[in-house]
Parts: C-alpha cells; sequence; structure tokens
C-alpha cells in the first residue's frame, strides 16, 4: 500500500469547523434516530467520525422496564450533544423543548426545529424567528433547520443564530442537494456557519452539498435506513472529507468545448 | 393519597411526597430524567425539596434516539 507523505497530509489540513465559540473537528453532524439497535448506532456513529449528534427529547416510557434512554450510549468524553425540538409545530412548544433539552444536557444548544407541515415537514419559518429570538435571549446556541429560503436565512442571522441549517431537501427523503443555487447563495451572504440539515441520502450527495462551500452537514436517515448504516456511515465520512476539499482545491471551469490534456505539438507526421 | 397525572396518565402516589421520591416511587434515576411540574422545570438540586402536590401536572423527559 502507499502511504501519502507528510507534507501532503499538511497540505490538506482543513481548518476546525466552529459554532458558537466551539471547535469540531468533524464537518459531518449525526443524529440517533431510527436505528434498527443500538449497537448498530454506536458502531455507525464511530464509524462517521461525527463529534455532534443530535437527541430528541420525549417522554420516559413509564411501562416499560427496558433501558430506553440514548445518553448511556454516547459517551460525554467522545460526544458533544446536541438536543433537537423535532415534532415540534409551534414557537412555544419549540421553546419547552429546547429547555427541557438544555436541563438534560448540560449545554445551551438546541437544533431548532419548528414544523409547518405534517406532509413535507418543511419549516414554519414564522414560528422559528419567534422561538429563536426567545431562546437566544434565554442564552441558548439556537442552530436553526429552516428551508433554503436567502430572505429567512438572513433574519435567522439577524436573530442571533450560531448557525444556519437549511434543508438540502425534505427530512427523511434522500432527495439529495435540490437547490445547490440557492445553498450557495446562502453561504455567500451569511457569515455563521452553514450546516445544511436533512435530504442528503448517498455519499455524492454529501459530497455535491460540501463542493457548494457549506460549513458541515448533518444527517440521520441516510446512515440509519442504509442497507448497512456502518459502511455508509464511513462513506459519508469521506464523501464530507471530500467535498469539502474539493471546494477548498478550487474547481476546474465548466467549458461547452473539449480541451486536450496532452500536448498539441511534437505528433509524428 | 395523592392524585397526580405523570406523563398524560392519573395516578395514585403516596403522600407526602416530594419530586424526588415520586422518581423513586417509579424506579427512575434523577440523574437521567428531567422534570417538568406544572410547566415549570424543576432542576436536579431541588427534586428532593420540592412537593408533589394534588391536581400537579408532571412531566419525565429524557433523551432518545433523533435526527
Amino acid at each position: 500500500m502507499s502511504t501519502t507523505a507528510p507534507e501532503v497530509i499538511a497540505h490538506a489540513a482543513d481548518t476546525p469547523l466552529v459554532i458558537g465559540g466551539q471547535s469540531f473537528h468533524s464537518r459531518l453532524l449525526v443524529g440517533t434516530g431510527k436505528y434498527r439497535d443500538n449497537a448498530e448506532m454506536v458502531r455507525a456513529l464511530d464509524a462517521s467520525g461525527a463529534d455532534v449528534v443530535t437527541v430528541a427529547v420525549r417522554r420516559v416510557d413509564l411501562d416499560r422496564t427496558k433501558e430506553q434512554g440514548v445518553l448511556y450510549h454516547l459517551p460525554a468524553d467522545r460526544y458533544f450533544l446536541l438536543a433537537n425540538t423535532a415534532g415540534c409545530y409551534t414557537a412555544d412548544e419549540a421553546i419547552r423543548y429546547a429547555r427541557l433539552g438544555r436541563e438534560a444536557g448540560f449545554n445551551e444548544w438546541v437544533k431548532l426545529e419548528v414544523i409547518g407541515d405534517k406532509e413535507t415537514l418543511l419549516p414554519d419559518t414564522d414560528g422559528l424567528l419567534v422561538a429563536t429570538r426567545t431562546l437566544v435571549k434565554e442564552g441558548f446556541q439556537v442552530l436553526a433547520y429552516t428551508n433554503d429560503d436567502l430572505i429567512t436565512a438572513l433574519r435567522l442571522e439577524e436573530a442571533g443564530c450560531a448557525a444556519v441549517m437549511p434543508l438540502a431537501s425534505p427530512i427523511g427523503s434522500g432527495l439529495g442537494l435540490l437547490n445547490p443555487y440557492s445553498i450557495r447563495t446562502i453561504k455567500s451572504r451569511l457569515s455563521v456557519p452553514i450546516i445544511v440539515d436533512a435530504g442528503v441520502g448517498t455519499a455524492s450527495d454529501a459530497c455535491v452539498t460540501m463542493e457548494q462551500g457549506v460549513d458541515g452537514i448533518l444527517m440521520n436517515t441516510a446512515l440509519a435506513e442504509a442497507a448497512d448504516p456502518v459502511l455508509m456511515a464511513w462513506a459519508m465520512r469521506r464523501a464530507v472529507e471530500a467535498g469539502r476539499a474539493a471546494w477548498r482545491a478550487g474547481r476546474m471551469p465548466r467549458r461547452e468545448t473539449a480541451v486536450p490534456s496532452s500536448p498539441t505539438t511534437g505528433m509524428l507526421r | 393519597m395523592l392524585t397526580v397525572t405523570v406523563n398524560g396518565d392519573t395516578r395514585q402516589v403516596p403522600a407526602p411526597l416530594t419530586l424526588a421520591g415520586l422518581l423513586e416511587h417509579l424506579g427512575l434515576d434523577p440523574r437521567t430524567v428531567v422534570v417538568e411540574q406544572n410547566r415549570a422545570i424543576v432542576r436536579r438540586p431541588a427534586l428532593a425539596e420540592t412537593p408533589v402536590a394534588e391536581g400537579d401536572v408532571i412531566e419525565l423527559v429524557h433523551f432518545v434516539g433523533g435526527g
């Protein structure tokens, strides 16, 4: 096997992902939902190399004796917990879940979702802005799940979000990056980190998404619903790294014509 | 006995009782559960000195897998 020269590794070295003053090595953030079992989830998280993992706040099931909390499987010295407000349809509900998550998770971070429609799970951007303003005032680091609309993204930044998280496509759809232009525009106009959240289905989706210049990707279903989540997590880790490196490298221009790669001179007569 | 609502279900619990006592009664580890009493979060250090009252609506939540 060939090895990579140390100077090449140094050349490829990336800056960390910094959100709300916290540095993360990995630009891949992952959810912990929908895995077949906890053992598979643990191995997939490990393969993903993710530092940040999302969790949901739900009632303890008092009738079951089975261990069902997820915290036990997420060592605090390995993973940074990001509580979400998934399933909340109003600002008030999302604020309530965020406060409960803060108590459960020992940090002030929230992946804020205010859902506006059961069919598409698209965000209610009015509710999202209202909840963001309240939670920012309460000292939360708000990472807001939003659609790919620039104006909403700008308002979320103004409202004090630590990161803005536009979707690639609807949650759990696996349709990939539907509007690269919108994502690039959001990235070019905002200063806070842009984490694309939702819709990535496979490694090429992750790679193309990172090639738009965004700061990271958050995904769950693409790993959990893969036939082999551990292998898909392994692939996603590399796809995110490859897409990020390709964006930093600066791609060649697109042309409508061919340009030869070999010299046109020195041909035999 | 007190009648309280815990996670949406009406329950009879022995009186007097603190929130810490309620968790013990339900076999829950206070380190892994967040307690909301009548819509107000009760932080862990206060659980042992916060009484449960007749008609309380209590939510006990924790982290589960999610995206």
